[in-house]
C-alpha cells in the first residue's frame, strides 16, 4: 500500500508542464512534499528560473493544488511555489482559492487561462502523434494503411493514452472507431500531406524537448538538481 | 578574425552586452528583481563548458578590460553589435543602455555598432527620442522588446497599428535592421509574448526591413520557422542557441540547428554570442568544429549538410552584409571576390 506521501505525490505525476507536456515531478519541479499525520498537505514547487512566465507558473501550481485537493483522506492543501519573482503573489491568490486573475488584479483579463491551455494542447497532441507516426512508418506500416488506421489499431503504450486524453480535452474525435492520426481539426490525415504533416511535428516536438532540456539543465546548475536525461558534450 | 587550423574567419557577434547589475545600480525597493534577473542569466552561463563559467561578482559587472580580451582578443570578433536593454525600473542608470554601450562603442571605432529601441506606445516624444538617437549613434538597426509592460500595457505586437509610424520612421532614419526578441522572457502574463506571429505581417508590409528574430523564437521554434521559411526578410538570431544548447544538449542542438537549416537557410542565419552570459570562443571554436553527432543517422540525415562556407556566411558574412560592413578581401567568399575558401574548393573539385 502506498504511504500517504506516495499518494500525493502519484497525484502530482498527473500534472503536468503546460508547455513541455512533461509531469511536473520528473520535470523536478517539486522540490518538497510533506503530509502531517492528520492529512495536511505542503508541496513546494520551484521552478528552473525565477523568471519562468507567471501563467506557466500558475497554471502548475494550481492543476497541483487541485490534484491533491481530490484525494481522500487529505484535509488542508498548501502549494506554493517558491523562488519565483511572482511567488508572493500566486501564492497568495492560491490560498485564497482564486484564479489567475486574483494573482495580478488589473493585469489580466484571463482567469482560467483556457486559451493558451488549448494551444499548448494542440501542439502537445501534433508532437505526440508525430512521434506515434514516426514509430509506426518505422516498423514498415505503408502511408495508404497509416492514413486509414483507426484509434484501436494503434500501439498501446503511453504515447497513445495520452494523445488519446488530448484529443478527448481539446474535444476532437477519440473513439476506437476514429482516425488513428488527425490533423488540427479533427480529419483524418491525407498520404499527399503527410510528409510536410511529420516534419511540422517532429519540428514541434523538436521546439517542446529542447526546452524541456533548458529547464533541466537549468535546474541542474541553479539547484543541483541530477539530471537523468544529461546528454555528454562530445 | 578568428584563426583555426591556419583558416581565418571574419566574425560579426551579432548579439553582445556591456551591462552593470551590481547592487550599486539596483533600484531601491526593487533588489529582488534586480538580483533575480542577473542570477537567471548567471544560471545560463552555467549551460557552457565549467572552465568558461565566471563567479556572480564578475558577472553582475565585468570590466572594459574583460570584454576587450573575451570579446576581441580571444573570440576574435571583428565587430559586435551592442543590443540595448533598459530595464530602468530595477536598474538605476540601466541595465544596458545605448548611451552606455555608445561610450564603449566610441573608444574602439569601427569595432562596435550600437543598435536602439523604441517602444511604440510612447507615440510622438519616441519617435522623436528614436530621431535623436539614430542621428548620435548612427543607427543601422533596433531592438524591440514586444512583451514590455508600460503604464498598464502589457506588451504589444509588431503588426500594431501604432507600430507603422515607427516602421516608417526607420526607413526614413536609414534604420534597416529591425531585431525582435523572440524569446525567453520575463512580463508575458495573458499576452502570448513568446509568438512570434506579428513579424510575419510586418515583414510582408515592409520589404525594405530587415526583421532579425532573436533567440529564434525559442520555445516557439516552429512558429519561427513556419514564418520565416514563408518571408525573404526574416533573419534567425542565434543568439542562445548556440550558447545554451550546444555544450549542454548536442543532440538537440544538432537538430534545431539541422531544422534552422531545412526551414531557414545559411544565409539567414547569425552567429550571436550573448556575451556577457556566454563568452564568445567557445561558441565560435565549437561552431567551427561543429558537424551532426551522427550524420547518417535518420535523426539527422535529412537535414542540409553546413559546410566552411556556411559556417563562414552564419559567423559573420551574413551580419556583414546586413550592416554593410566591409570585409577584407581575403575572408570573403569566393564568389564575392574572396579568396579564402578557394582552397577547399580546389579541394572538392579535385576530389570529385
Amino acid at each position: 500500500m502506498m504511504s500517504s506521501r506516495e499518494r500525493v505525490l502519484d497525484a502530482l505525476s498527473g500534472v503536468r508542464d503546460p508547455e513541455l507536456d512533461e509531469p511536473i515531478t520528473s520535470l523536478r519541479f517539486v522540490s518538497s512534499c510533506t503530509v502531517s499525520h492528520d492529512g495536511d498537505v505542503e508541496v513546494l514547487l520551484r521552478l528552473p528560473t525565477p523568471q519562468c512566465a507567471p501563467n506557466f507558473a500558475f497554471l502548475m501550481a494550481a492543476d497541483a493544488r487541485e490534484a491533491v485537493r481530490r484525494l481522500p483522506g487529505v484535509r488542508a492543501v498548501s502549494v506554493q511555489l517558491e523562488d519565483h519573482y511572482t511567488s508572493e503573489e500566486i501564492n497568495a491568490a492560491l490560498d485564497r482559492g482564486e484564479g489567475f486573475r486574483g494573482a495580478f488584479p488589473g493585469e489580466t483579463d484571463d482567469d482560467e487561462l483556457d486559451a493558451l491551455r488549448e494551444l499548448f494542447r494542440r501542439k502537445a497532441l501534433l508532437a505526440r502523434q508525430g512521434r506515434v507516426c514516426s514509430g509506426l512508418l518505422a516498423t514498415g506500416v505503408d502511408r495508404e494503411t497509416l492514413v486509414a488506421m483507426t484509434v484501436a489499431e494503434l500501439p498501446d503504450g503511453p504515447e497513445t493514452a495520452r494523445c488519446l486524453e488530448l484529443r478527448r480535452e481539446l474535444g476532437l474525435p477519440h473513439a476506437p472507431a476514429a482516425p488513428a492520426l488527425i490533423a488540427g481539426d479533427g480529419a483524418p490525415l491525407r498520404t499527399e500531406t503527410l510528409d510536410t504533416w511529420l516534419r511540422r511535428a517532429r519540428l514541434v516536438s523538436l521546439s517542446l524537448e529542447s526546452n524541456g532540456g533548458i529547464c533541466r539543465s537549468l535546474l541542474r546548475v541553479r539547484h543541483g538538481v541530477a539530471d537523468p536525461t544529461e546528454e555528454m558534450a562530445r | 578574425m578568428y584563426e583555426k587550423n591556419g583558416e581565418k574567419y571574419f566574425i560579426v557577434d551579432g548579439h553582445c552586452h556591456f551591462w552593470d547589475a551590481s547592487p550599486e545600480n539596483w533600484v531601491k525597493g526593487q533588489e529582488r528583481y534586480a538580483k533575480g534577473w542577473i542570477e537567471c542569466f548567471h544560471a545560463y552561463m552555467g549551460l557552457g563548458p565549467p572552465e568558461t563559467h565566471w563567479p556572480i561578482e564578475k558577472f553582475m559587472k565585468y570590466s572594459e578590460e574583460d570584454f576587450v580580451k573575451d570579446v576581441f582578443e580571444d573570440g576574435g570578433v571583428d565587430v559586435g553589435i551592442f543590443q540595448s536593454t533598459y530595464l530602468k525600473e530595477w536598474y538605476t542608470e540601466g541595465f544596458n543602455t545605448a548611451e552606455k554601450n555608445g561610450e564603449l562603442a566610441a573608444k574602439y571605432p569601427g569595432r562596435l555598432i550600437v543598435n536602439g529601441r523604441w517602444d511604440p506606445r510612447e507615440g510622438e516624444a519616441g519617435l522623436r527620442q528614436l530621431e535623436e538617437d539614430a542621428k548620435r549613434y548612427d543607427m543601422q538597426g533596433v531592438k524591440l522588446y514586444t512583451a514590455e509592460w508600460r503604464e498598464g500595457s502589457r506588451g504589444w505586437r509588431v503588426d500594431d497599428e501604432q507600430a507603422k509610424p515607427f516602421l516608417e520612421k526607420c526607413k526614413e532614419l536609414g534604420i534597416k535592421n529591425v531585431h525582435v526578441h523572440k524569446g525567453p522572457t520575463i512580463w508575458p502574463l495573458d499576452k502570448d509574448a513568446f509568438d512570434p506571429r506579428d513579424i510575419d505581417q510586418a515583414a510582408t508590409d515592409n520589404p525594405e526591413l530587415n526583421f532579425i528574430i532573436e533567440h529564434v523564437g525559442l520555445p516557439r521554434i516552429e512558429d519561427f520557422c513556419f514564418m520565416a521559411t514563408q518571408e525573404p526578410n526574416v533573419y534567425a538570431g542565434l543568439s542562445v542557441v548556440i550558447g545554451g544548447l550546444m555544450h549542454a544538449r548536442p543532440r538537440f542542438f544538432a537538430k534545431v540547428i539541422g531544422e534552422l537549416l531545412f526551414w531557414v537557410g545559411e544565409d539567414k542565419m547569425l552567429f550571436g554570442s550573448d556575451y556577457g552570459i556566454w563568452e564568445p570562443k567557445w561558441q565560435i571554436d565549437g561552431f567551427l568544429d561543429w558537424d551532426y553527432p551522427d550524420p547518417d543517422h535518420e535523426e539527422f540525415s535529412d537535414f542540409p549538410r553546413l559546410d566552411a562556407n556556411g559556417k563562414r556566411k552564419i559567423l559573420g558574412l551574413n551580419a556583414a552584409k546586413l550592416y554593410g560592413i566591409e570585409v577584407p578581401k581575403a575572408l570573403r567568399l569566393p564568389a564575392d571576390g574572396g579568396t579564402a575558401a578557394a582552397r577547399e574548393d580546389a579541394q572538392l573539385v579535385e576530389s570529385a
